[in-house]
């Protein structure tokens, strides 16, 4: 005779289907792994067969050519750097300000709900819209011309959004206790966020920045639509100037029908990995600088 | 009626309690407050609060959770209205003026209130920069280590940390971290400490010693601390407050009084149930 309890309790799995289940689900987490890995090592291949061979300083120093030998990267190079160093500024500034304002001033009710909403739909339009608006506002109504600036304008536009919601995610993990010990001592809002929270939020804020980043130096259609131009045969010494960049000059190179510039585009391709990497770089030694001191 | 020693308290804590009144004859208020109501949106969370809270004494709220112990005291340095939907009707005054009043700035008045929070919550910083904010903050120039030594070893945390000021004050033990937190609120040099139950994350021991300190420290500071802790109420304090939930689940003021009447001699039948522990 089984006791009631016994009855009425489900039959518990067996062990060994539970272990089972367990080292299936692990299988499939390293598959997953995996093929991420797989294809980014087969790309970096194909890309180093191609480009080694043409990658050199001299590609680096010189400027493009209709003869692929003598073609090189310098202005498109060039152009990322001005075009990344003021997207980073303008986005940086615009979109931590943003999450500031959301997160630690502004009252809930319908409009910043609204603000929020369009936020978040924002992150999803594509580039080439942007490329579109920045074309239509930045070169021609505020008459900046094909400009580096007009570029970076544009792409701190595009990249707003994922910077914003990663700075309120920062923000929103900073312990409102935190804020409430600043507040008891005697300092305003602005000084609780400025010197206390915002620097406990700063390593997820930079986190969200580098995806940003990452994303803005690798896109090719809204340069285009504002007018980066194929074939710039000086190095940009002012915003104002006329630029291209280096995924431009990539697409620009396999466009061509000559074989040999393929060779180039990869080479292009090693550069501009570099260049992300080297961001990178920089972005993470500052989180780690902010999240050395350890967390709660 | 109670009996004289129902909570088996130490009896030398109860006596020193009992006998310390007596340093001045008359204390002298320094917060009144009148008819205070606080609200959290519609809900009112406290009804008809008035009592007069005295200068350098250790004033003690207790009562059952959730009757409003808290906001009670977040009210005082104007922390409730942080709370989303936290106002309130009535007075507060702080040294004859309330706080409540037109031209009362509240950042200005949380520099004189400090305030230590339930939960030891230093900033992710270095043990000095936590005791030098409220200095930075508010403007304090001056010999900044050695203010920030002072309050370091009046929150009797000095020798323990003298040679590790430049490392985070989260590697410091919780007890420790209360009393960095007591050191950065005493900084400011602020006239009173409001304390939410400054012992409810802590062990026994590192309870005494805050417990210790806030005796200490109610020589020159006025002390209003939170607790659910009866026994620790009757240690430190010299006045108890207790607060009850109506049926509107309002907190009301049940019996305020010199600790060693509220314990041993409570006037009302609920206060000498909950002393009693007959509910909580």
């Amino acid at each position: 005779m089984i006791p009631a309890i016994a009855r009425d309790r489900p039959i518990p799995m067996s062990r060994t289907v539970r272990k089972a289940r367990g080292t299936a689900f692990i299988l499939l987490a390293i598959l997953a792994t995996s093929l991420g890995m797989v294809a980014l090592a087969a790309l970096l291949l194909d890309v180093l067969r191609d480009g080694i061979g043409v990658l050199s300083l001299e590609f680096i120093n010189s400027f493009p050519h209709y003869q692929a030998e003598k073609a090189g990267a310098k202005s498109a190079l060039a152009g990322t750097l001005w075009v990344m160093s003021l997207t980073a500024v303008f986005a940086m500034v615009a979109g931590v300000g943003a999450a500031i304002y959301l997160e630690e001033f502004a009252v809930r009710n319908w409009f910043t709900r609204i603000v929020e909403i369009n936020i978040n739909n924002l992150a999803g339009v594509p580039s080439v819209v942007y490329g579109l608006l920045g074309l239509a506002i930045f070169v021609y109504w505020m008459g900046l011309g094909r400009s580096v600036l007009a570029g970076a304008l544009t792409l701190a536009l595009l990249i707003l959004p994922i910077i914003v919601v990663a700075a309120r995610e920062g923000l929103r993990s900073v312990p409102p206790t935190i804020r409430e010990a600043a507040m008891a001592l005697g300092s305003t809002r602005w000084q609780a966020v400025r010197f206390q929270v915002l620097p406990a939020a700063m390593p997820t804020i930079l986190t969200g920045f580098i995806l940003a980043l990452a994303r803005a130096v690798g896109e090719t259609a809204p340069l285009i639509a504002i007018g980066a131009f194929t074939t710039v045969l000086f190095v940009p010494t002012t915003p104002t100037d006329s630029f291209t960049v280096l995924p431009v000059q990539i697409y620009s190179w396999i466009s061509k029908p000559l074989p040999e510039f393929r060779e180039n585009a990869a080479a292009g391709i090693i550069v501009l990995l570099v260049v992300l990497m080297l961001m990178n770089a920089v972005a993470i030694t500052l989180r780690n600088i902010y999240s050395r001191r350890s967390r709660w | 009626m109670v009996t004289e020693n129902f909570l088996n308290l130490p009896q030398t804590t109860t006596a020193e309690a009992a006998v310390e009144p007596a340093r001045d004859a008359t204390p002298e208020s320094v917060i009144d407050v009148r008819e205070l109501q606080a609200y959290y949106g519609e809900n009112r969370a406290l009804k008809d609060i008035s009592l007069s809270l005295y200068s350098r004494r250790v004033s003690a709220i207790i009562g059952p959770s959730g009757c409003g112990k808290s906001t009670l005291v977040r009210c005082l340095n104007r922390m409730h209205e942080m709370s989303s939907g936290g106002h309130v009707k009535g007075e507060v005054l702080y040294q004859g003026e309330n706080i409540y009043g037109a031209g009362v700035d509240p950042v200005e008045l949380r520099s004189r209130i400090g305030m230590v929070f339930q939960k030891p919550n230093p900033f992710p910083k270095s043990i000095f920069e936590n005791v030098a904010f409220g200095l930075k903050v508010n403007g304090i120039s001056g010999n900044t280590s050695e203010r920030v030594e002072r309050s370091l070893r009046r929150a009797a945390l000095w020798d323990e940390v003298k040679d590790r000021l430049k490392q985070s004050a989260l590697q410091l033990s919780g007890g420790q971290q209360q009393r960095l937190c007591i050191a950065r609120a005493l900084a400011v040099e602020p006239e009173v400490i409001l304390m939410d139950e400054p012992c409810s994350a802590l062990d026994p021991m590192a309870t005494l010693a805050v417990e210790e300190l806030i005796r200490e420290l109610s020589q020159e500071v006025t002390i209003i601390i939170v607790t659910h802790n009866m026994q620790q109420a009757a240690r430190v304090s010299h006045h108890t407050a207790f607060l009850m939930m109506d049926q509107d689940k309002a907190g009301y003021l049940v019996e305020y009084g010199p600790t060693s009447e509220v314990f041993t001699n409570p006037k009302s039948e609920h206060t000498e149930a909950y002393i009693t522990g007959r509910f909580s």
